[in-house]
């Protein structure tokens, strides 16, 4: 029996937000997946649809209040950050898988967390029970795992630009450079996501610090780097050009090679490093709805800087695509079950 | 007497990433091809062995 013909229940706790819509968006048209309760306190006894316009006639479920939730196969969590940590007991006893979008269990190490989130975690013994939810660095540890996290977008867009070249230790030091769009924000408004201030925008909003760093730090060990983020006029994309001065000086070949070895066996990962066209590199635009991510490359020839790029849908490839790409590990099927559409182009 | 045609592809690898790069038919001196993989543009710049260099391409250059 392929694993198509076998069917679970999938429930969302949260819902309601930008991550919560795109999962069942996914899970809708995923062969083995039926959609279990779908809960948001806000809107409990209303349509999903009508947080979600674009599942209408797809996704046929009221929202229920959190305390509805009973027991499934398995059990995202698309709360605030925060939430999860605090209830995952709670969570943990309904589904014998469970996923949390939220950053509560992305990182292993308590002390990181408290480095990178300001207070200490409010479930520290589950930490080491979480696998990080990016196959692409954790995929040995996924199949079986009772608790997966979800991923942070601007970490998964720096972690697969730079991870062929932290493997190999040609980082000395980088410099992520990261565009963002609107949706990263989420779906409460706040000043910033108001229309006359973020349409058009082209804001730095973060030079240092992101916390996301502590993500990549994990995946690809202590390395000289730092990110500055902007917020562009996109809704949904993540594009990370990182400048790189690397360990000693590299050709172009011996990228495409370490690239290829990295990714040559990976289903959503391409490389994007053309000499023609006018899509030579990653374009976080023809990524919109899918769940790949382009990477790709170059080197400044007077200073040997290398330039890493990555490119992908946030909601997507940055959390729930790679969430879903999890699930069907951690359940023993095919890993591209649902996933395998392109982007759209031109979006 | 017949004659033997091969048609084995021919092969090298991209000057700029590598990949292999197939010709159906015996390739021509001064032949343009693309590279399928970093989509280089190629020249025959010999046969025999068989030499591919980067073919002149003309930048895109938005820096006014």
């Amino acid at each position: 029996m392929s694993s198509a013909d076998r069917t679970f229940t999938a429930s969302v706790v949260g819902g309601s937000g930008y991550t919560g819509g795109e999962l069942l968006r996914l899970l809708c048209a995923h062969p083995g997946a039926e959609i279990g309760q779908v809960s948001s306190r806000s809107l409990a006894g209303q349509p999903v649809h009508g947080a979600h316009p674009n599942l209408r006639g797809h996704v046929d479920r009221l929202f229920c209040v959190p305390e509805e939730i009973g027991a499934c196969d398995v059990l995202f969590l698309c709360m605030p950050h925060g939430r999860a940590g605090a209830e995952i007991g709670r969570w943990m006893g309904l589904a014998p898988l469970v996923i949390d979008l939220s950053a509560d269990f992305r990182l292993r190490d308590p002390a990181q967390y408290r480095v990178w989130y300001g207070a200490d975690h409010p479930s520290p013994s589950v930490l080491g029970e979480a696998v990080y939810g990016l196959p692409e660095v954790s995929r040995g540890r996924l199949p079986g795992a009772g608790l997966v996290s979800g991923v942070g977008c601007n970490a998964t867009a720096m972690t697969l630009a730079l991870l062929p070249l932290a493997r190999a230790g040609l980082i000395r030091r980088a410099i992520a450079d990261i565009k963002v769009g609107s949706s990263e924000a989420g779906a409460e408004p706040s000043a910033g996501s108001h229309h006359p201030v973020r349409a058009r925008a082209a804001r730095t909003y973060s030079t240092g610090g992101h916390r996301h760093l502590g993500e990549v730090f994990q995946s690809l060990g202590e390395l000289d780097l730092d990110a500055t983020l902007t917020a562009v006029d996109m809704v949904r994309g993540v594009l990370c050009t990182a400048h790189v001065e690397p360990t000693r000086p590299v050709e172009l070949k011996e990228l495409w090679k370490l690239y290829r070895g990295a990714y040559g066996g990976e289903p959503f990962v391409r490389i994007v490093a053309e000499r023609a066209g006018a899509n030579r590199y990653p374009d976080p635009r023809v990524l919109v709805g899918s769940n790949h991510a382009d990477v790709g490359f170059a080197i400044d020839e007077r200073s040997g800087r290398i330039v890493a790029l990555c490119a992908i849908d946030n909601l997507v490839k940055g959390a729930a695509g790679s969430a879903v790409q999890s699930m069907n590990i951690a359940l023993g099927r095919d890993e591209t079950e649902g996933l395998t559409f392109p982007g759209l182009h031109p979006a | 007497m017949s004659q033997t045609t091969t048609t084995a592809a021919v092969q090298s690898a991209c000057p700029e990433c590598d990949a292999s790069v197939s010709f159906s038919r015996a390739p021509l001196n001064g032949q343009v091809t693309r590279c399928s993989d970093c989509r280089a543009e190629l020249e025959v710049t010999s046969v025999s062995p068989l030499t591919l260099e980067l073919a002149p391409e003309v930048e895109e250059d938005w820096g006014e």
